[in-house]
């Protein structure tokens, strides 16, 4: 390709001994053009952020380019040096991160950040450095770029701050933008502003970008050409019509139809009688203050009502700090609700004492979100997995045994007991959270977000397993998830959080089909590819 | 078994692991090479290191062997600092724990009390508690180990804090653990590394505050130490340094020894810290 900002021939980069492949990239070829958004889509692993370091020459110590040219502006980058580097950054390329907090310095204004890129690579005055700070800002669309200027990063949401990092970025006007899983961090109305923002921007300015993520959905938004890495390797590209809709690759096929679709599958005969009954539960957080003077208030959860019948699943979806986490604990009892009634078999669980609670624990059990934080990572599994019924008076001996069953229910291989969490993939260890909950018994079991830090095609299997296993053990399930797809996939009743309350619930398919609150159909279309999320092939669950 | 490769890769570690194997060695022999008391008079006052083959180190102003005297304080510095860390540890551990994993006004109170004795200067409060108790080896060693327990505790409660709001100390709670099991079984052993290497600080202070208390002859002058025979040395320092001298070099040694194994250990448990 003649016009091409950037072209990589035959990158390959040697990862340090003993990791777990040799090459984090191997005989990687593509080039992009200017005025094109080419996106780099794979699992976690498979050295799609790898490349973004390599080509701004951001690779650990003990990583190296072993061979191959990445061709900017009629430079090898791999054979420039330190100086040359530091020019060709911010400058030519600029970079966007996942997470905005950590890629912001706290002690610095957002406008002094921006306008550092300026006193760098340029020799304008201060007064011209401010006009150019918000007229970049005035560019991202922030509600009032002078305030901003003059904030500090944490005094900034997540999206205001995604927008700042991408004001810096482009402060230079760069050829080319990395962007490397912006919108991750984000919540699902967030991520659409920003995936807008960055489509428009881009072909205002005619910039190049280079945009990593895992999430077909957000290719099927924003992308001209796509490249499907796994491994290291690029098994795909074309243009994003041509991938996303005739995949030739099997492991893109996989992927694709990985993508939980936006569509209700059709409706259980749910129970009559009802499992669990959560009425009015309200849960309020004061901080600070002295003598109840300046405190600040939030309601987390603001009188929450719901039912849950048996064997049934309900799906609590909202953004963060629309309180489902606060809501999710305080019905297992992590947090002590201020009001309100949670009845489990006849019984008001929210005005239980802690040691009533430990007692009847058996009954309900809750599966975490993250697979690394939520296993003692100096215990066996097959440990962690008895430590419920040990603790209930299960002999060991027994509880080990049984362990080792609930191993093979949750598809794992019984003998695995032996090993330390560590040694697990993160979809392994959901699978041994899974059966710790399900080692007590429990007739319901409340799932925080139990897929979301999981790559898509992992994502799915645990989603079958749990479907399967409320259908063999006769579970009702309490999902939260901020990720409407995989509501749609899994639940037979949907509620739909906002600032702690509960604007909407019904059946899955009459809230995504018919919402009646005007909350849920934004955050309806906000889901990232519109059409494609809606309309794809899938694997049946 | 990853961490015992990674300690033994690093040279300063083993050179201290080596030098702390001298000392243990010394003070186990002790009895067998020097069956005699060490506090009896052996010779006559003052003889210089090597001018006598009978007393290798030379004696000291009494007449005493420096040599017996140095390999009997090896079991005084190693019980004192031994005995003394275990305490503070223990104490911090268990201070720490409940401050961090409670919180709120258990938190407050215990932190309070910390405070208070971290206020005072170790020394100062060593020499109070020893005025009051007495001199003997135990009084001594308890009240080195009293001194010294709120850095531990702080370590303590700085791990419960950021380790007790982590989803497998809750996952914990939701299967209905105890709040003791849950501190001992599930926090603790996750928390203890960096108390471990602490300990090694603590155990080289304490060897150091047992010294300087000894050096003012308020440790117990019934036992050979180290401290005692420098606090000895002392009247004579300006010509017979060596009294002095050698039992100096022994302490510098031993803490030397205690905070390469003690560094060692650190980079071994923690390796992403030191390639940083």
């Amino acid at each position: 390709m003649s016009d091409a900002i950037l072209s990589l021939e035959h990158l390959s980069v040697r990862l340090p001994e003993g990791a777990d492949r040799p090459y984090a990239l191997s005989d990687v070829s593509l080039s992009i053009a200017s005025n094109e958004i080419l996106c780099v889509v794979g699992e976690s692993g498979s050295g799609k952020s790898m490349m973004a370091n390599a080509i701004m020459r951001l690779l650990p110590n003990e990583v190296r380019i072993e061979h191959g040219r990445m061709l900017f502006e009629d430079r090898d980058l791999c054979a420039a040096d330190v100086a040359e580097m530091r020019e060709v950054r911010g400058a030519g390329i600029a970079m966007i991160f996942q997470e905005p907090m950590t890629a912001l310095n706290p002690l610095r204004t957002i406008g002094d950040q921006i306008g550092e890129m300026f006193s760098i690579h340029t020799e304008l005055s201060n007064a011209e450095i401010n006009a150019r700070v918000l007229a970049l800002l005035a560019d991202v669309r922030i509600p009032d770029p002078k305030l901003a200027a003059k904030a500090y990063p944490h005094e900034l949401s997540g999206g205001q701050r995604q927008r700042a990092m991408i004001a810096m970025a482009l402060a230079l006007d760069p050829k080319l933008l990395i962007a490397d899983e912006p919108t991750t961090a984000l919540d699902v109305t967030t991520q659409a502003q920003i995936l807008k923002l960055i489509r428009d921007l881009q072909q205002r300015k005619q910039t190049a970008v280079l945009f990593i993520t895992h999430d077909f959905g957000v290719v099927a938004e924003i992308a001209d050409r796509v490249v499907v890495m796994q491994h290291g390797r690029i098994v795909e590209q074309g243009t994003a019509g041509e991938v996303l809709n005739q995949p030739t690759h099997p492991y893109t096929k996989q992927l694709i139809a990985a993508v939980p679709p936006l569509k209700a599958p059709p409706p259980r005969p749910l129970s009559s009688q009802n499992i669990l009954t959560i009425s009015n539960v309200s849960k309020t957080y004061r901080t600070g203050g002295f003598l109840g003077r300046g405190a600040r208030i939030t309601a987390a959860v603001r009188d929450a009502s719901l039912e849950l019948p048996k064997g049934a699943t309900l799906g609590i979806v909202g953004e963060s700090g629309s309180g489902k986490s606060t809501l999710a604990r305080c019905i297992v009892r992590l947090i002590d609700p201020d009001t309100g009634s949670i009845v489990l078999n006849g019984k008001d669980w929210a005005k239980l004492s802690r040691e009533e609670v430990r007692r009847e624990t058996r009954h309900i059990q809750m599966v975490f979100q993250d697979p690394f934080a939520s296993l003692n990572p100096r215990r066996k599994a097959a440990e962690l997995v008895a430590q419920g019924p040990i603790v209930h008076g299960t002999p060991r001996a027994t509880a080990i045994a049984e362990a080792r069953k609930l191993f093979e229910l949750v598809g794992l291989d019984p003998s695995a007991g032996d090993r330390y969490p560590h040694e697990f993939s993160g979809g392994q260890r959901q699978r041994i959270g899974l059966a710790r909950a399900l080692a007590l018994k429990p007739e319901v079991l409340v799932a925080d977000e139990p897929v979301s830090a999981l790559d898509v095609s992992v994502q799915a299997q645990v989603l079958k397993l749990l479907a399967d296993l409320r259908q063999r053990l006769g579970l009702s399930i309490i999902f939260i998830t901020h990720d409407l797809r995989v509501a749609a996939q899994i639940c037979d009743l949907v509620a739909v959080m906002k600032d702690g309350a509960v604007v909407e619930h019904g059946v899955a398919a009459e809230v995504f089909g018919n919402p009646q609150h005007p909350y849920t159909p934004a955050l309806l279309d906000s889901i990232p590819g519109g059409e494609f999320a809606r309309e794809h092939e899938t694997v049946s669950m | 078994m990853d961490a015992l490769k990674r300690y033994f890769r690093s040279p300063a570690a083993v050179i201290g692991l080596i030098l702390l194997l001298i000392v243990i060695a010394m003070a186990i022999s002790a009895g067998w090479l020097y069956p005699r008391d060490p506090l009896s008079l052996a010779g006559r006052p003052l003889i210089w290191p090597f001018a006598s083959p009978r007393f290798l180190l030379g004696t000291d102003n009494s007449g005493r062997d420096i040599a017996a005297q140095i390999f009997y304080g090896a079991r005084i510095s190693l019980l004192i600092g031994g005995v003394a860390t275990a305490i503070a540890i223990l104490i911090g551990i268990l201070v720490g724990a409940f401050a961090g994993y409670y919180g709120g006004w258990v938190d407050n109170i215990l932190m309070r009390i910390t405070d208070a004795f971290q206020t005072l200067p170790n020394f100062v409060l060593l020499l109070v508690l020893v005025a009051v108790f007495g001199s003997t080896l135990t009084t001594v060693t308890i009240a080195v180990g009293i001194v010294s327990w709120p850095a531990p505790a702080r370590l303590t409660r700085a791990e419960f804090l950021s380790l007790r709001n982590r989803e497998f100390v809750q996952a914990g709670r939701t299967l209905g653990m105890r709040d003791v099991k849950i501190i001992l079984g599930e926090i603790l052993p996750n928390a203890l590394p960096p108390v471990i290497v602490y300990a090694s600080v603590v155990m080289a202070v304490a060897i150091l505050l047992e010294s300087a208390l000894a050096f003012l002859r308020l440790s117990d002058p019934n036992v050979a130490s180290w401290g005692n025979l420098i606090g000895l040395g002392r009247d004579v320092l300006r010509v017979q340094w060596y009294v002095s001298a050698i039992p100096g070099i022994a302490i510098l040694a031993t803490v030397l020894a205690v905070s390469l194994v003690g560094q060692g250990l650190n980079d071994a448990l923690n390796p992403r810290l030191k390639s940083r």
